[in-house]
Formats: structure tokens, C-alpha cells, sequence
């Protein structure tokens, strides 16, 4: 940021070169608090005097002056990461003295795209590099032919990814291509983010500020305009990702009967006194840690003692802490495997490293994890600080909340089923799930905090919902009906649910029980997969209610898709849109406009995982 | 007495309104049909939803019960309860063939949990079945001729026969004969069919239920037929008991005894078991005249405002038992003959092989309380695959591989040898030992019964051994519940639940089935039935006469006093 000329009436000179000289020295974090402090300044100037009127008006009338270029925030978020890199982006943005406009992708009108000039994107990519489901009708609109040319247009993208998949950040990619193929004008390059995306964030966040910034010509104060919440934000330590609240877990039990396959749980977690609020549909964020017998055989592999101590990022830390806390020691990702593929110098890894393996690399990654890599390849001597930075970060897992702050204050509850694996004769576990399942008694405490899932919202009291969801899918909608129970919604409501026996996998049975017979459900279809020799999914169920389920469409029932992104999720759509073939007599086509329609309205809304 | 003076305000000539709801529940279910058919497509429990129907349910043989192990589990599970069902199968006179057992075996295997139950009225129980296998069950039944029609409900349940080898005379004769009253007396309702069938609803001129009409009896009616000088089947505890007269000519007849039962409930004394009264005889060709009017003096007298006072036996202790012949003998249309001379022996069964007169060779097994676990149902199997026989399931929870060819036993004993399951040493107590199901599929059961009474008895031997009367027969019988399915109160030793490990016990039954006994702890533990039962059969021991059973040495050394009818049970 720099400043050149002082604004007139609304600073002394002496003022203003303090602001200067301080300004110099600022990191942003720094200049973000300062904001929220002299914003919270403002607000108690004004309590306390409220007839010095004259200070903001000067205030706002310097903000206005510079010919700002219009500048949009833009986001396609499937689990709310990028929805808060945008709004990290847009405080910052203001604080730099610009006038940004956030917008969800979701409900961005998208005839307003050619009227944009400052287009800041960040997006994030699922499955086999496909955008945020939500974003899909933007990403349909941009790389359609409807698009229009953007000429006037300068745009930056964050990436948002996971390299543990094969199309890296491609949602991010496609968008920063397809913006320069419409003629507009790339002001930084993309940045692609793995999921520790904090840092990478920030910095892409820094440049894209500075830019714009500098190019302002007003020295906009920044610090009278920003926004009141930013002190909120910055000063009262409300929990989120960064800062989890030590939740204490009042229940852990398994509620599948005797003789499942399955081992799915019902956890119950006390949010008392941590501020947390969330809505139905939001999902609760859990910190891991690994296990530590895995930690044990790990560092014996590596013939490292736990107590071993690095520099990690300025602090010296113990590997075996490190392990344990702070990175994913599962699963191996391309960056490990570039490590260790030239640390150990073994051909058999070096030769996975060629374009050409790739299908081999792709098994590879499946069938090992970073212990079956460490010990069939093994290396001697090998130092903490170069092994940890082959790592990703370990990052919390996030969990559909299953129950209701109306009907259950102050709890979260979750349905999790442990993730269990049998690798080289070991059995496996997932890092959260396996922690829930084995090592969580009540009582213990566990970081957790709220990851708000805008796209996946109950509507109006009097609206019908479908909800439609398999195995611990099913979560959101108890706490769906925890909540239209609470409320004493009017609005009808059915719930397909599918999972493996009927006798022990009716997750929550007497509960739904209980309202269907009270009306709070209205209709329940169930599918049990392994109790009969043919296989019985949802989408059978859906179609056999198809009649049905069409007239509740076209009466404007909102439908929720919950559970597994590979099988259920597309199973589950082409379902959908053969039932509204089949029932409004009109081709695939229409259909499937049909069926687009719902999602572009949000009547239509998924949590896949 | 006239009719004038017989009470009829709580029988089928009053109103609906006026009588028991389960009355009103009957007369609207279209004849059993209630909503069983839609209630078995709810995919969201494993239940039946209707409570009416599940009371419907049980005229067609099946009982709707859970896993008792497992309700508190389930409930935090927030699961419902693990529901599942019990199929009883109508088996008059408790013979199947080899074809049938083998049908049995398969659908037990399939959907019963890998488990038979041979009953107390001769029959098999399916346990453990869920919603979706009745069908499949019922419908595998009927391609060999089997079902499961009036196994409980209020209607005349599955009509016993004896079948110990010793009486078997008549025993082909009278089978048959229970067979075709059996037929006879089941309800008529296309209601099973449609149901269990799928059969089409057909439109019939005349009425569905031409004897039992909308509301069918008041309560269950039992019938049996025993043959002297065997009474396995308990005769004195049917609400009609057809008891075989005849000699080297051939079936003359039957005593005819009613108003047998053994149903109470405790704290109730206006509830009391008692043993059926013969009022005379009747020729062979009598019998289903004499069936049919009974039932109908029951159906029309009946007590149809109290289900705990509507059995046949306080119908005729209620009229009078003269009041209530003399209403059979106006129906039959004839008079009952002077009551014939009669022996039985015991109500026991005789182990091992039998031949009898006819050349046939007989061979009685000892199966503890009638279960039949896995092991059991593969010696069995491969029994009924080389058996060209019959199989008799007896009263006493046992089974008779019967009719077998003199040349086909050494085969039968090696399939037996083969699977550990020959005949072995048996104590006399366990010998004749009954416990009912109860825990944990039964809903009515407050104690343990057939989980328990091994143990039990594991524990009585060596006090039996101590005051050497290891190879006395004494007869032992427990039922988890006051409602008597192993009609405990003919038991010279008997124990009823009433809470977890607690029993009333008591003593004093007749060795023949002839004599109710009468309680002497009441809500005890092992411990002190234990030291009582040591102490009483110490003084037996020592004290008895030259056969002189047990429960008849209790009498007469004034240690209990003798209940010589059922209305005096609870003095």
C-alpha cells in the first residue's frame, strides 16, 4: 500500500505522517487488526460524542473519491473453504481502501458477468475435477457458448484442491482458462492450493490486494471504513478452523444392533460455552490426530526416536509430536512419493514418477500408505525436517451435524462410521473416524468448530422437502426434522434412506418412528440393500415412488441428496431425471433441463462426500 | 336349574358395546382379515403396525414377539426392538411324515433361525422369524399339506392324540379321528388364504363362519384325545378331553371330560386351573356331535366381558357342571352314557425302542424341552431322508421316529449313533421334565423356563442321587409365567416365574395327570426351593410306601393338602 497525498480536512499533517510511518511497517494481519481497532474506535467516538458528526462524513466522502473500477468476489465453495478465503479477501480488500462485492457462484446472476471488471475467483474442485456441485450451472454458463466476451474484463483465480487427486485444482484451472479465452485480463497468475491452503491463500490473497490496491489513487484511509464485524472477528476469539473449540463428547455408542457389518456411531458433542452456533446442514469440524500406535510403527520404520526434535517453521518441535498433531502420515500423495523416490534412489518408485506409469502411479497411491512406502523401500538415516516436508498438513475432517440447536442447545451431534481397511495384512482405519470409534471415551474433548454449508439449507417452514440420503447421509435430516419439529414447520416432508440390514442398519429408526406417527415426517421409503438376494438401493425406491415423487416436484418440494459422492449421488440423479421423463412424458433433454432448473433455483441440493 | 335363572349378561347375547373390546376388535376384522395384508408391507418396522392385528395374527397361528436380551440394547441403539415372530403349526395329534419333517428342517434352516420347537400340544414352533419370512414360511408349509390355521387365537387350537407306542391299538384310528376334527372345528374364513396365499377374494353365498360367526369363542379351546393307559397328552387339561374306550372288538368309545385349563394369574384367586370333569360317554360316532355341542355352549355362554373369566372352565363352574351337560346333551341330541372304567398309568413318555403288537418298531427320543437346535435338525434330517415311517411329536416335548420295519431300525440307530445322539443315560427328573419357551422370545414370560430348568435339574440330581431316588420318576415342570403352556399345576414338582430367578413353587400333582398340586413358597430363589425340595424329598425317601409316587406321598404325609377341585386352588 502506498500513500502519497494526505486527505485534506480529515487528518492533520502530523497525523498523517505517523499513518504513513506506521503503514510502512504493517504486515496484513497487523493492518486488518488496526482496522477493527480504530472501526471499534469509531463506534465508541460515536457513543460517547454524538454530536462530532463532521469526522465520518469526512471519512466517507474520501472513500468515495477515487473512480474505483467495480470489483466482484466470487466463490464456488462445496464445504465452505473458498466462501471464507472470499470473505478474508473482500476484508481485506476493504481495508485497502476498494469497495468489493462478494457472490456465491450458486446464486451469482450470471447476465451481470459481462458488466464485471475486477473479477476475483476462488473455486474449489471435487471428484474427478469437477467444480463445487452448487457452482455447476456457472461453470455451464462460462464454458457454454452463452458466455459472453469479457473484453473489458481482468480477472485472478484461486485454485482450490487436494493432490491426493488426480485433477488437481482443476475447477480453478478451467475457469482461469476459460476467462482469458473470453478476452479478459489475467492480473495474477492462478494459484493452485493442496488442502493445507492456508499460506498459499494469504499470499495469493497479499498479491491480489497490493495490485489493486496500488492502483487506487485515492490514499483511502483504510482503517475509519472497514467494517464494524471485522473488530468483532478479530478481537472476541469466536471459534473457527484456525481456533477449535475444546468441545467435550457427552455421548460415543454404537447404534447399529448386534451382528452388523457395519459400525456406525452415534456421537454427541457439548458446544457449552464456546459461542458455536451452527444451522441444519452445517457440518462440525473435527482437528485429528493420528493414532499414535500408528505414529510408533511409523517412526520405528523411519528409526527415528519420537523424541527426536526439528526445526519446523521457526519452533522446535519433537517428530513424534509432529507426527502425531500436526501431519497426515496415511496416505501417500505425489509429493511424498517424488520424495522418497529420490531419497531412496529405488527404481521401482523412480520409474512411477514417468508420465507414462501413470495408471501404475495412480494403484500405487491407492494400495500403500506412507508406512508400507517407508518400509518396503527403506532409507537410512533419515532427517525429521526433510520427512515432515514431503507431508501435508493433517487436516480436520468435517462431519454432517445431525441434530438441531432448537431441539438439542448447545450439542452437535454426528453419525459416523468408521472407515475400516484391511492394507498388506494390516488392518487400517480413518484418522477422525478410527480416533471416534476407538480411542474417544465421553468425557474427552476434542477441537472442534463449525463449518457453515450454505447449499444445503431447509427452506420455508410451509415448503415439502425430499430427502434422500444412505448410510450416515441420512445425519442432516435428523437434523432437518429436529428442526421442523421444533418449529412446528407445516411443510410436508419424506425421507428415503438407504443402508445394508434393515434388522440392525435403521440408523435412528424409533425416531423416525416417532415422526412419522406425530406427522413431523410426512413418508418414508427404505432400502436394504443386503437383506434379499437381488440389491434394493434408494433410487429404486425413488423410482418405484415415482408418480409421487414427481407430483411433490411439481408442488415445489426442495430435494436433498446426502451420502456417498461415487455411487449414491449420480445414481440418485439420473434417477431423478428418469422420473421426470417418465412422468411428464418429455424426453432426456427436457428432462434434464428440468432437473438443472431445480438445482439453478436451490431446490435442488447435495452434501456429497 | 332352568334356563331361566343362567346369567347371561356378559355372554354373545348382549350388544357389542356391552362386551370386551377384543370382542368389538373381532367382529370388525372381516373375519381375521383386519389389515394384516397391508401391515406386512410397512418396510419401517418390523413389526406389525396395527395392535389389532397382531391379536388377529395369532388365529392364524403366529405370534409377534422380540429379543428380550436385547431391548435395552436396542433402545439406546435407538433401534426399535429386534421383533420377530413365532409360527406354530397346526399338527393334529402330533404326526408328520418324513417328507413333512424334511420341509420343516429346510424352512427352519432358511428363516427360523436354525431352530424347531417341538410343543406341549405336539406341534412345531418357527422362533426367531422376521416379517418378511411369514409369507415364504406359511406358503412352504402348504406344499406339504401343513398350516398354521387356529394354532392360538380364540378358536379351537390343534387337537392333541396320544402317541405313546404302549397305547397304540387304536392309535392309527384315533390320529386320524383328531385329524378330522381338527378340520372340522378350525375357523372357515378365506382370511388365511388371502393373506398367506395371496388368494383372490372370492364372494361366497352362504356365511364365512357358519359355527363360530364374527366373534368366534371367548376365549382359546383346547381338545384331546388320550389313549389308556397312557395320559401324555394330559387329558384333565383340556377344555374337552375325548378319552379312547374300547378293547378286543375294537373302539368302543370315549369318556368325555370338560372344562379343563390351566390358565391363572397371580394375585388373582377368581383364577384357578382345573381338571376337566368326565360327564359320561359317548359311542365313537358321537364325537364330533358331542365336540361341536360343547364348543357351542362355550361359544354361546361364554364370558365375553372378562378375557381373564372366559374359559369353558368358569363357564361350567359359573352354571354348573349338570347345567352345562345337560345344555351338550340338548345340542348333541342324545345323552351321555354312564362313564366307562378307565386306568391311566402316567402322563409321562416311555424312552427307547418299542415294538407293538402290529410288528412296527417305535423309538421314543429324549429331547430336553423340546428344542431342537442345529444338531438335533441334522441327526433328524438324516433320519427323515431313510425313515419311511411317521414321526410323532409327543405332549411331553419329545419325538417318536415311528412305524419303523423291523429291518429298518439297525439303520436308524446308526444315523443316530452317527451324529452322538444315541439313546444315553437320562435321570428319571430330567426324563420327565416340560419347560415352556419363555425368555427371551416369549412377551408373556417374567422368569426364565426353558434357559433355566437344565440347570436346575443339574442341581436337583445329586439331591435326588443323595436320597437314592436317581431312577424315581418324578414329574418337574416350570413355566416362565402364571399361564401354564407346560401345564405345571399337574407337576408333583412345578415352578411358575414371577420376577428374574424368583418362582412360586409347587407340589402334590398327580404322576398320572389326575390331581392339581398346590403352592408351597411363593416368590422363592433357587436357594430356598432347593433346601425345600431336599428336605420334602428326604422324607419321601425314607418315608414312602412301596410305589407310592411322589406327588401322592406329599398328600398323604399331610406336607400339602390336596386340591380336589380347581375352585379350591387358592384356599
Amino acid at each position: 500500500m502506498t500513500m502519497t497525498d494526505p486527505p485534506g480536512q480529515a487528518f492533520t499533517l502530523e497525523q498523517w505522517r505517523l499513518i504513513e510511518q506506521l503503514s510502512q511497517s504493517l504486515g496484513s494481519v497487523q493492518a486488518r487488526w488496526l482496522s477493527g481497532y480504530f472501526a471499534g474506535f469509531d463506534a465508541g467516538l460515536r457513543q460517547a460524542l454524538p454530536q462530532t458528526a463532521s469526522f465520518p462524513e469526512a471519512v466517507a466522502a474520501a472513500a468515495t473519491a477515487p473512480a474505483a473500477r467495480k470489483l466482484t468476489i466470487l466463490y464456488g465453495t462445496e464445504t465452505g473453504n473458498s466462501a471464507q478465503i472470499a470473505k478474508d479477501l473482500a476484508k481485506a480488500a476493504e481495508a485497502a481502501g476498494l469497495t468489493p462485492k462478494v457472490a456465491d457462484m450458486a446464486d451469482y446472476k450470471q447476465r451481470e458477468l459481462g458488466q464485471e471488471q475486477d473479477l476475483l475467483v476462488v473455486v474449489s474442485t471435487h471428484g474427478d475435477g469437477d467444480p463445487p456441485q452448487p457452482a455447476t450451472a456457472f461453470f455451464e454458463f462460462v464454458e457454454g457458448r452463452k458466455a459472453p466476451k469479457l473484453p473489458d474484463v481482468r480477472f485472478a483465480v484461486l485454485a482450490l484442491g487436494d493432490t491426493s487427486y488426480e485433477f488437481f485444482c482443476q475447477g480453478g484451472k478451467r475457469l482461469d482458462k476459460r476467462l482469458e479465452e473470453l478476452g479478459a485480463q489475467r492480473l495474477i497468475d492462478c494459484v493452485e492450493c493442496d488442502v493445507d491452503y492456508e499460506e498459499n491463500a494469504e499470499s495469493w490473497v497479499d498479491a491480489i490486494v497490493a495490485k489493486l490496491g496500488a492502483e487506487m489513487s485515492a490514499p483511502a484511509v483504510a482503517a475509519s471504513v472497514a467494517p464494524v464485524e471485522a473488530l468483532s472477528a478479530a478481537t472476541a476469539g469466536a471459534h473457527d478452523k484456525r481456533n477449535p473449540f475444546p468441545a467435550t463428547v457427552i455421548e460415543n455408542i454404537p447404534i447399529v444392533g448386534r451382528g452388523s457389518s457395519k459400525e456406525t456411531r452415534h456421537i454427541e458433542f457439548s458446544l457449552a460455552g464456546s459461542g458455536l452456533t451452527y444451522e441444519p446442514g452445517d457440518a462440525l469440524g473435527i482437528a485429528a490426530s493420528n493414532d499414535p500406535a500408528t505414529v510408533a510403527a511409523l517412526l520405528d520404520a523411519l528409526g527415528l526416536s519420537p523424541d527426536a526434535t526439528f526445526d519446523l517453521k521457526g519452533q522446535m518441535v519433537a517428530i513424534g509430536e509432529a507426527l502425531t498433531h500436526r501431519f497426515e502420515i496415511t496416505a501417500v500423495v505425489p509429493r511424498f512419493l517424488d520424495y522418497w523416490a529420490m531419497l531412496s534412489e529405488a527404481s521401482a518408485l523412480k520409474q512411477l514418477l514417468d508420465e507414462e506409469h501413470a495408471g501404475e502411479r495412480a494403484v500405487f497411491l491407492r494400495t500403500h500408505h506412507i508406512i508400507d512406502v517407508v518400509r518396503r523401500f527403506p532409507v537410512k538415516d533419515v532427517m525429521p525436517q526433510g520427512f515432515v516436508s514431503a507431508l501435508r498438513p493433517l487436516q480436520p475432517r468435517l462431519y454432517s451435524i445431525a441434530s438441531s440447536l432448537a431441539a438439542m442447545p448447545e450439542e452437535a451431534h454426528l453419525t459416523v462410521s468408521p472407515v475400516r481397511y484391511e492394507l498388506h495384512g494390516e488392518a487400517r482405519s480413518g484418522v477422525v473416524s478410527g480416533m471416534l470409534a476407538d480411542r474417544v471415551a465421553p468425557d474427552a474433548t476434542l477441537p472442534v468448530y463449525v463449518q457453515s454449508n450454505p447449499h444445503f439449507r431447509l427452506p420455508g417452514d410451509d415448503a415439502p422437502i425430499i430427502m434422500i440420503g444412505a448410510g450416515t447421509g441420512v445425519a442432516p435430516y435428523r437434523a432437518f426434522m429436529q428442526e421442523r419439529e421444533a418449529r412446528g414447520s407445516t411443510g410436508r416432508s419424506w425421507l428415503f434412506f438407504g443402508e445394508r440390514n434393515f434388522r440392525t442398519d435403521f440408523l435412528y429408526q424409533t425416531e423416525w418412528q416417532s415422526w412419522l406417527k406425530d406427522s413431523t415426517l410426512t413418508r418414508m421409503d427404505v432400502a436394504f440393500s443386503r437383506d434379499r438376494t437381488e440389491k434394493v438401493y434408494v433410487q429404486h425406491r425413488l423410482k418405484e415412488q415415482g408418480r409421487d415423487l414427481f407430483a411433490w416436484l411439481e408442488e415445489g418440494a426442495h430435494v436433498y441428496v446426502c451420502g456417498d459422492a461415487s455411487n449414491l449421488a449420480p445414481d440418485v440423479h439420473t434417477a431423478l431425471i428418469d422420473i421426470v421423463a417418465e412422468q411428464a412424458r418429455i424426453g432426456r433433454e427436457a428432462a434434464e433441463d428440468y432437473v438443472r432448473s431445480l438445482q439453478a433455483d436451490h431446490r435442488y441440493q447435495r452434501d456429497v462426500y | 336349574m332352568t334356563a331361566k335363572t343362567i346369567d347371561r349378561s356378559r355372554d354373545l347375547s348382549q350388544s357389542l358395546d356391552k362386551l370386551s373390546a377384543d370382542e368389538r376388535m373381532k367382529a370388525a376384522s372381516d373375519y381375521l382379515r383386519g389389515t394384516i395384508a397391508h401391515g406386512l408391507l410397512d418396510r419401517i418396522t418390523g413389526a406389525m403396525p396395527s395392535a389389532g392385528d397382531v391379536k388377529l395374527m395369532k388365529f392364524q397361528g403366529i405370534y409377534q414377539q422380540d429379543d428380550r436380551d436385547l431391548r435395552d440394547e436396542r433402545r439406546r441403539q435407538k433401534l426399535e426392538p429386534a421383533y420377530q415372530f413365532m409360527i406354530r403349526v397346526r399338527m393334529p395329534g402330533g404326526v408328520c411324515t418324513p417328507e413333512q419333517w424334511l420341509k420343516l428342517d429346510g424352512l427352519a434352516r432358511q428363516h427360523g433361525s436354525q431352530t424347531l420347537r417341538v410343543t406341549t400340544r405336539q406341534t412345531f414352533q418357527f422362533h426367531w422369524v422376521l416379517k418378511d419370512s411369514l409369507r415364504p414360511i406359511i406358503q412352504g408349509l402348504h406344499e406339504v399339506l401343513l398350516d398354521t390355521v387356529a394354532a392360538c387365537g380364540d378358536d379351537s387350537r390343534g387337537v392333541m392324540c396320544t402317541v405313546n407306542p404302549e397305547s397304540s391299538l387304536f392309535h392309527a384310528q384315533i390320529a386320524a379321528l383328531a385329524k378330522q376334527v381338527s378340520d372340522h372345528v378350525i375357523p372357515k374364513t378365506r382370511a388365511y388364504h388371502e393373506i398367506w396365499y395371496g388368494a383372490e377374494r372370492i364372494a361366497s353365498s352362504g356365511p364365512e363362519e357358519p359355527f363360530y360367526g364374527r366373534t368366534y369363542m371367548p376365549r382359546k379351546f383346547k381338545i384331546g384325545f388320550a389313549l389308556p393307559p397312557s395320559n401324555d397328552i394330559d387329558v384333565f387339561a383340556q377344555d374337552v378331553g375325548f378319552i379312547a374306550i374300547g378293547d378286543a372288538n375294537g373302539l368302543q368309545g370315549f369318556n368325555v371330560a370338560i372344562g379343563g385349563g390351566m390358565g391363572r394369574t397371580d394375585n388373582a384367586p377368581e383364577t384357578y386351573p382345573r381338571l376337566a370333569s368326565v360327564i359320561g360317554f359317548i359311542p365313537a360316532d358321537k364325537v364330533f356331535a358331542c365336540a361341536d355341542a360343547a364348543m357351542t355352549v362355550q361359544r354361546d355362554y361364554g364370558d365375553r366381558k372378562d378375557r381373564m373369566h372366559a374359559r369353558f372352565k368358569y363357564t361350567i363352574d359359573d352354571k354348573g357342571l349338570d347345567w352345562i351337560k345337560a345344555e351338550i346333551e340338548r345340542h348333541m341330541g342324545s345323552k351321555f352314557e354312564a362313564e366307562r372304567p378307565y386306568e391311566f398309568t402316567s402322563n409321562g413318555d416311555v424312552f427307547g425302542w418299542v415294538e407293538t403288537p402290529d410288528g412296527r418298531h417305535h423309538l421314543t427320543l429324549f429331547v430336553e424341552n423340546g428344542r431342537l437346535d442345529l444338531a438335533w435338525l441334522d441327526t433328524l434330517r438324516d433320519v427323515a431322508r431313510i425313515h419311511t415311517g411317521k414321526f410323532r411329536m409327543t405332549a411331553n416335548q419329545n419325538v417318536i421316529i415311528a412305524d419303523v420295519e423291523a429291518d429298518d431300525r439297525a439303520a436308524i440307530d446308526a444315523v443316530l449313533e452317527s451324529h452322538g445322539k444315541a439313546p444315553g443315560h437320562v435321570s428319571a427328573l430330567r426324563r420327565n421334565s416340560i419347560a415352556c419357551v419363555a425368555l427371551p422370545t416369549c412377551g408373556l414370560a417374567m422368569a426364565e423356563s426353558e434357559r433355566y430348568l437344565p440347570t436346575l435339574i443339574d442341581k436337583l440330581e445329586p439331591i435326588l442321587a443323595n436320597h437314592g431316588l436317581a431312577e424315581e420318576p418324578i414329574t418337574i415342570r416350570m413355566s416362565g409365567c402364571p399361564n401354564g403352556c407346560s401345564r405345571p399345576y399337574i407337576g408333583e414338582i412345578a415352578l411358575t416365574g414371577r420376577a428374574p430367578g424368583k418362582y412360586n413353587l409347587y407340589l402334590g400333582g398327580g404322576f398320572r395327570g389326575e390331581r392339581l398340586n398346590r403352592m408351597v413358597l411363593e416368590n422363592a430363589g433357587e436357594s430356598a426351593i432347593l433346601e425345600t425340595l431336599d428336605e420334602v424329598l428326604g422324607r419321601y425317601a425314607k418315608e414312602r410306601e412301596p410305589g407310592e409316587h411322589f406327588g401322592d406321598f406329599t398328600i398323604r404325609a399331610g406336607i400339602v393338602r390336596e386340591v380336589t377341585e380347581g375352585r379350591f386352588f387358592n384356599d
